[in-house]
């Protein structure tokens, strides 16, 4: 595909007439990583969720390996991976089941053998087995890690992936984007840490008050710049 | 994947779950069984008066019951996220509605598996008479493919316990009433008793069309 994963343009979207986007406009190109930061309400999840195909646009369009969200959703979300900031697994089925289900759902070929080589990656392994419930928070959040790189996305989207990670599990998180990344596949990831955006990303975004209020390529970039940037916007 | 097999599998998912957490059959035949049993305490049911109490006593389970199973079947996913992880996945949402309604046919199927021969029992009514099992099946098409649409609106609200009787109730009427008539007619046979059981095929097949065709406006945001 020649253009980017990600193409957003001009994106809208008001709850009532509360707006919490006021006109986004972004792309993510194969291999590159963007990192989105925001305080709290500042519409990362929002964005995230229209992006995933979850909540519908309010006015602009979203298109995702070339797929409009608004002609093409169900299309679009055969290539997108999503992680949110909470599993969401079922407890009931085990770690497993919940892969060989997710699998049927995107029609995942030899997916048990799939799930499996991804279970050995992410050290669940030997807990295949057993049921979510019994999975501790980071464990949990490895498997839902497990369940989006499953039927091989192009596009991951991340809303604060890190979340109920220990320092092993993040590590293991920034390897897995990197081979994605090096595989071709593009990531938008939203997060609180600022060290983190800089270190996994080519470019930032900072979200505020719904407009996307400062975007820049990484490299080179100093923390203490865009922590100055990133309070200014908090004020 | 095909349609089919998409509902097989999130109906397989659906069953396994239920099976594990035993969270909603339990409750709606425990409930069934005790309406009943009531019912045949409270009432006194000599022959000529039995066919007036005896079909309400077992519709009044089934509806009650149902209703116990119908709030779960998309709220307990809800709750936990589980629904838009689904939602997510390329899947016919269709498929989804299809899933939950045979889910939830199963689900009540087992109630009235159960709740049918002491029904019989407690009522003295001969189960395999006429055409109760038809009756019984079609009334519950009917409150079940109502019940799962609904129970998608009803999922996205805080009061959903509330709010689901109050939206089911008055859309199954025609269904419950067909229903304990036409099962009443089966006791006690009257003359020029309109088709029942054809009015509640019609609730069925109309219900059924409109709800596959909504579900998707339902439950996307």
């Amino acid at each position: 595909m020649n253009h980017p994963y990600l193409e957003v343009t001009g994106l809208k979207k008001s709850y009532g007439f509360k707006p919490i986007l006021r006109g986004i406009d972004l792309s993510v190109e194969p291999g590159q990583c963007m990192a989105l930061l925001g305080a709290n309400g500042a519409g990362k999840t929002t964005l995230l969720r229209i992006l995933a195909a979850l909540t519908s646009p309010g006015t602009g369009t979203v298109r995702i390996g070339g797929f409009d969200l608004a002609h093409d959703a169900q299309q679009a979300r055969r290539l997108v991976g999503f992680v949110a900031h909470q599993p969401y697994l079922y407890d009931e089925l085990t770690a497993l089941e919940n892969l060989l289900f997710f699998g049927r759902m995107y029609s995942v070929r030899r997916c048990k053998e799939r799930a499996s080589v991804l279970l050995e990656r992410v050290g669940l392994v030997k807990r295949a087995g057993e049921r979510t419930s019994a999975l501790s928070r980071g464990q949990a959040q490895r498997l839902a890690l497990t369940r989006a790189l499953l039927h091989e996305p192009l596009l991951l989207l991340l809303d604060e992936p890190d979340t109920g990670l220990d320092e092993e599990g993040i590590a293991l998180l920034e390897t897995l984007l990197q081979e994605h990344r090096q595989a071709g596949g593009a990531v938008l990831l939203t997060t609180h840490h600022l060290e983190r955006a800089l270190q996994w990303s080519e470019r930032i975004g900072l979200l505020s008050g719904g407009r996307l209020t400062y975007q820049s390529e990484t490299g080179g970039l100093e923390a203490g710049s865009v922590r100055e940037v990133y309070q200014e916007a908090l004020r | 994947m095909t349609f089919l097999e998409q509902v097989l599998a999130i109906l397989w998912k659906d069953i396994r779950c239920e099976l594990r957490s035993k969270q909603t059959w339990m409750g709606m035949a425990l409930f069934a069984l005790l309406v009943l049993v009531i019912f045949n305490f409270a009432f006194d049911l000599r022959v000529d008066n039995k066919a007036a109490i005896a079909p309400g006593a077992l519709w009044v389970a089934v509806v009650f019951a149902s209703l116990l199973g119908l709030g779960r079947t998309i709220a307990a996913e809800s709750e936990k996220g589980l629904m838009d992880r689904l939602l997510l996945c390329p899947v016919d949402r269709k498929a989804i509605y299809l899933a939950k309604l045979l889910g939830n046919l199963l689900f009540i199927g087992v109630v009235e598996l159960v709740a049918l021969p002491v029904f019989a029992a407690l009522f003295n009514v001969p189960l395999f008479a006429g055409s109760l099992l038809p009756i019984v099946l079609l009334g519950t098409l009917g409150i079940a493919s109502v019940g799962t649409l609904f129970s998608a609106i009803a999922s996205a609200t805080q009061a959903r316990e509330l709010l689901l009787p109050l939206l089911i109730f008055p859309l199954i009427v025609p269904v419950v009433i067909g229903a304990v008539r036409a099962t009443g007619a089966l006791m006690v046979p009257a003359a020029n008793e309109p088709p029942w059981l054809g009015l509640i095929t019609a609730f069925d097949v109309i219900f059924l069309s409109i709800s596959m065709l909504t579900f998707e406006f339902v439950i996307e945001e």
